[in-house]
């Protein structure tokens, strides 16, 4: 699957990894819901990092979207919330 | 639904909202890839722009630093003058440029990572649209309604998310600058205020070189009449003082003083 970490680039990691980035997601987005600015960072860190470690870069002249989308590395939860667009763009 | 996966879902969304503006799917991609030009000249600019913040916070500490190394050659020359309280008023002065210095460093440190990563996205969104340049031209060229679509949708669909990526990090980049630019505007305020001594107004001096002029007249004076004496009295005490570079001449109250101002 391919995944970009904005500001950064997409990166091709191997479907078996999800499960894996799922839990390391839940993390990420627990902190979020509850504000906790230091747990993000650490949270967001793990997930970058298990991207880029389980991942290599995309061919930059691919143009094909990408299967999942993380926040920058520097990202603050505000930051997130408004990535999400907290007025309810996105059903589900 | 996973955080990653809503933030995927919200740019795709966007990018199938710009798709369906076109009647004719061939002009989305003629004005796509104009849009991607202007983008790829505005994330060069924005390099450009990170640089020249980058180089100003580079001026800044070198002139942070010029400043410092005066305060320490001012407490070691107000040291050897005996004046202890001036030299603790030099070190003073310097351990709060410390502070300014190392500030300053973090901020460069942090510009350049900007730098770093603008460029490397530029060339990322550099290969992405020469390849859609490619593909937009072959899809024109074969162009038959009933597969068009599916192909620029495709397409269109990885430049877009491209395209929203590098708009996004260069709106960080030059939301960062701003931020720094401020705070370097207040450094150059203060480096402007005197209060840390412009290297451009080293002539004119701050308070403790002014003291330290004062006293270095003063001892100017002092040693010349030192030689005076030494001269009417038969002694050779210019052989101690100015001779110590061997220049012994015959004018000993000439090379006191040379020797005098040195200090």
């Amino acid at each position: 699957m391919i995944v970009r970490i904005l500001t950064e680039g997409q990166l091709e990691v191997p479907d078996e990894r999800l499960d894996h980035l799922n839990e390391l997601d839940a993390d990420v987005e627990a902190a979020v819901g509850s504000g906790d600015e230091a747990a993000f960072v650490q949270a967001l860190a793990a997930l970058l990092d298990a991207v880029r470690s389980g991942g290599s870069p995309l061919d930059p002249e691919s143009l094909v979207d990408s299967d999942l989308i993380l926040p920058p590395s520097d990202a603050t939860i505000e930051e997130v919330r408004e990535l999400l667009g907290d007025d309810g763009l996105i059903p589900g | 639904m996973s955080l990653m996966q809503r933030i995927s879902l919200i740019f795709r969304a966007k990018a199938d909202k710009a798709l369906d503006r076109a009647e004719d799917p061939r002009e989305t991609l003629d004005y796509s890839y104009k849009r991607q030009l202007d983008l790829l000249s505005k994330v060069r600019r924005g390099v450009a722009d990170v640089a020249t913040s980058r180089k100003r916070v580079e001026l800044q500490a070198g002139q942070l630093q010029q400043q410092s190394d005066k305060l320490t050659q001012q407490a070691q020359k107000a040291l050897s003058m005996g004046r202890e309280d001036l030299a603790r008023e030099a070190l003073t002065r310097k351990s709060a440029l410390a502070q300014q210095m190392t500030d300053l460093q973090a901020q460069r440190d942090q510009l350049q990572g900007e730098e770093e990563k603008l460029t490397l996205a530029s060339q990322r969104l550099q290969a992405k649209v020469e390849s859609f340049r490619t593909q937009k031209e072959t899809i024109k060229a074969k162009y038959t309604a009933a597969e068009a679509s599916t192909r620029i949708n495709e397409a269109f669909s990885g430049i877009s998310e491209e395209m929203g990526d590098v708009g996004m990090a260069v709106q960080r980049a030059e939301d960062k600058t701003a931020q720094m630019q401020a705070r370097s505007g207040a450094i150059d305020e203060l480096i402007a205020s005197g209060a840390l001594d412009d290297v451009s107004s080293i002539n004119r001096g701050d308070d403790i070189s002014r003291e330290l002029d004062a006293m270095s007249s003063q001892s100017d004076v002092e040693s010349e009449l030192a030689a005076l004496k030494a001269g009417t009295s038969g002694t050779s005490a210019q052989a101690l003082e100015g001779g110590q570079h061997g220049a012994i001449e015959a004018t000993p109250v000439t090379e006191t003083r040379t020797e005098g101002e040195q200090a």
